[in-house]
């Protein structure tokens, strides 16, 4: 290939072009079809090496992308930051460097910290894929996110798409409202004021700050999981009253002009910011996001190793298609 | 001590109002004449200084010089080093050093750090409270007898107001000032950068400007209740200006620093999580910086300060969150003035020096920034012109964090001479 369609690196969505995510969610679709069959593999990536690492908490995120991974046939190793040369104080640079003195061709990294994925990009060869840092961004959660409503609503374009809880520390809500825009939806963002991070108007979104109001507005509801720490930390007073007043509940949703969409990037807290007849009800398709995960990791990995959209079909039969 | 006459240069003296091209004499670590077509007494050196610039030497209110604890990063003598390089001939090192300058032994043991040294002068300042805890007062009595010539818990902000009422009242006592950093450690919290777009963008946690604020108001109105000095450190926010304005119309005993970098960056330099523009305070916005400029013009702060903080490479060499707060200084201060606010038009070339001089002398009462005969023969002469980029690689401290690596700069320290000694000498003599 003779040029990277992405670059190096997924580190966020902020900087991608509207053209760039359109053709990643394409690239995602041949490869959904992977998932379905018997025999759940195609050799897109033999022979390439991918470390996950993760410094952090994760089950669905590190799942889907070992499933990725192993379903384009990569080899893959997972580090977790309890256990590792981490606890021994050694600091993130020395160990990617070390990963990639053993020849490494991808990291996949969940951090703590915001900025820690172009930390390292900057600093290694290897192919970075954010897995969320911090409070910044989580970009393939981004993605799948708009794969989804993309596969709901045939289009993002004019959609309106409220996202609803704790804004200021989520990297979800800043990926999700960087895609959208891009791709031409109406943003709206719903949740305690307490939660919301400063200048967010300025990035282009309405504010809600009644449930009710966004439920009127929005074709859809992203629902954010509200954390127990925000309340010891003094944002919330206490879950039950997020409950009450921002609880995405089927008695809300009645009052919708229309029927709402809703998401969930999980794990859920039910009961708190969203209720277990929603969650489960019949326009939810929080199930067909984490399904849509791992084709929208796919398609970023492949789209890295240096293939292009308009083979990916093409790739998903014959193996060496994808190095660069 | 052979005198020394520094001829033809463009003498600027703020302290008296002077600004003519005219020699300069220095006898016995004095200064010893001032005027045109001076005679070179037996045994002088004489120095053309013609198209450069002679003023009093720049003093420093307010650095991180790491000795003792943190030798790695900085000494007395490199920081001292570093000083006379960026043509400051008098600096006033914070005690948040390890052990913690709250006792007159430390105090003492910096002075002869800095004896041994030989380059700029060093004013230790002591810490307000034991320990820097935020609990007991220091002794100011013997900290003063020992030499420090101000205190403050700068690292570690007083939290407490009566403290901070008990340190005003008790400093009136040696007539010192009481230095702040201004920050309600509630609001500040976890942040890392300036609460705004930015952070939002960078999901970086936020320092509000009110963080900085509250403390400005609660400082002034202690300051006004007991009569007691107050120096507020590096104000970042224009609602800082604002309230010191109006506290000295009202005749509060009050001054203020500003540092180069919050008179030259946003915190838009953060982009990128840039760890060489992590400060505190941080980095504001632009309307911060302008009302800043215009408070440093009109006198509502009154000096320059550097803030010099010197990181390992490795500290700085993390992610945003870890990475320490602070950027080197000294040898950088200078040329940002002079390029950024001279050749900007914000402040007058004899202003600036004011405010990197005579100011600071004035606001610490200490001896220099004026060439008025029998003053310490503390001088620097400075070639105005000269075209330079900044390359820490060659800085004399022994840290390298600044955000201005590659930055053009007009103006460069040609000669910086204490007590009538040569102490640095640029590449041009």
């Amino acid at each position: 290939m003779t040029e990277r369609f992405l670059g190096k690196d997924l580190l966020c969505l902020e900087p991608l072009t509207a053209d760039q995510i359109r053709f990643i969610l394409d690239t995602a679709e041949p490869f959904k079809e992977v998932s379905e069959r018997t025999i759940k593999k195609v050799p897109t990536l033999r022979g390439k090496t991918i470390v996950n690492l993760f410094f952090e908490a994760s089950t669905r995120t590190r799942i889907s992308f070992e499933f990725a991974e192993k379903r384009l046939s990569a080899d893959t190793v997972n580090v977790a930051a309890s256990g590792s040369s981490v606890e021994k104080g050694e600091t993130l640079v020395d160990t990617a460097r070390n990963l990639e003195a053993m020849r490494i061709d991808m990291v996949v990294m969940r951090h703590p910290s915001s900025g820690a994925a172009q930390f390292l990009a900057d600093r290694i060869r290897s192919n970075v894929v954010n897995a969320g840092d911090g409070t910044h961004e989580h970009p393939t959660q981004g993605l799948l996110d708009l794969l989804t409503l993309r596969d709901k609503f045939g289009r993002i374009e004019g959609l309106k798409v409220c996202i609803c809880g704790d804004i200021l520390h989520s990297r979800v809500a800043r990926s999700n409202i960087w895609g959208l825009l891009k791709l031409g939806a109406q943003v709206a963002v719903c949740g305690p004021v307490s939660l919301l991070p400063l200048g967010i108007e300025d990035l282009g979104v309405t504010v809600f700050r009644r449930i009710e109001d966004a439920i009127q507005w929005a074709d859809a509801l992203n629902v954010l999981r509200i954390q127990l720490e925000r309340m010891h930390a003094g944002f919330l007073p206490s879950l039950r009253e997020y409950n009450r007043v921002f609880g995405v509940t089927v008695e809300r949703l009645e009052k919708a002009p229309r029927d709402l969409v809703i998401l969930h990037p999980g794990p859920m807290n039910r009961g708190v910011e969203i209720d277990s007849r929603v969650a489960d009800g019949p326009h939810s398709v929080i199930l067909g996001q984490v399904t849509n995960g791992v084709a929208v990791r796919m398609a970023v990995l492949y789209l890295l190793a240096g293939g292009r959209p308009e083979m990916a079909e093409a790739a998903k039969g014959r193996s060496g298609e994808a190095s660069e | 001590m052979r005198p020394v006459l520094i001829r033809g240069g463009r003498v600027i003296d703020p302290s008296q109002g002077y600004d003519a091209v005219s020699d300069l004499l220095v006898v016995d670590g004095r200064i010893a004449g001032l005027g045109q077509g001076l005679g070179a007494p037996d045994g002088a050196e004489v120095v053309d200084a013609r198209g450069k610039v002679v003023s009093p030497g720049l003093i420093d209110l307010h650095v991180h010089l790491r000795e003792p604890g943190r030798e790695d990063v900085e000494t007395v003598a490199t920081g001292a080093r570093a000083a006379a390089a960026g043509g400051f001939t008098a600096v006033c090192p914070m005690p948040n050093t390890d052990p913690v300058t709250d006792n007159q032994a430390a105090v003492g043991f910096i002075v002869k750090q800095a004896q041994a040294a030989g380059a700029a002068r060093v004013y230790p300042i002591a810490a307000v409270s034991m320990g820097q805890k935020g609990q007991q007062l220091s002794e100011f009595g013997e900290l003063v007898g020992a030499g420090a010539v101000a205190v403050s818990d700068d690292g570690h902000p007083v939290a407490s107001s009566h403290l901070m009422r008990m340190a005003l009242s008790y400093a009136r006592t040696f007539d010192i000032p009481v230095a702040d950093h201004c920050e309600d450690p509630t609001l500040k919290g976890n942040g890392v950068m300036h609460e705004g777009l930015v952070s939002t963008r960078l999901g970086l946690c936020g320092i509000p400007a009110a963080a900085e604020e509250i403390m400005v108001a609660r400082n002034l109105l202690l300051a006004d209740l007991t009569g007691g000095h107050i120096h507020l450190c590096h104000m970042s926010t224009r609602g800082s200006v604002e309230l010191i304005r109006r506290a000295k119309d009202k005749g509060v005993r009050v001054t203020a620093e500003v540092t180069p970098h919050h008179l030259t960056l946003t915190h838009e330099a953060c982009e990128g999580y840039n760890t060489n523009a992590k400060m505190n305070p941080p980095l504001r916005e632009a309307a911060d910086v302008a009302a800043l400029r215009a408070g440093l013009k009109d006198g509502t702060i009154d000096v320059i300060a550097t803030d010099h903080a010197p990181h390992h490479y490795d500290a700085k060499e993390r992610e945003f969150d870890d990475a320490p707060f602070g950027i080197v200084g000294l040898e950088t201060a200078l040329g940002l003035g002079l390029t950024e606010l001279v050749q900007g038009g914000v402040l007058t070339l004899p202003e600036l020096i004011d405010r990197m001089s005579a100011a600071p002398a004035r606001v610490f009462q200490l001896p220099g920034g004026s060439l008025q005969r029998g003053a310490p023969g503390d001088v620097v002469i400075v070639d105005p012109e000269a075209r330079w980029r900044v390359d820490p690689s060659t800085f004399l401290s022994k840290s390298r964090n600044t955000p201005y690596d590659g930055r053009e700069l007009r103006g460069l320290v040609d000669r910086t001479i204490v007590a009538g000694l040569t102490v640095f000498r640029g590449k041009a003599c």
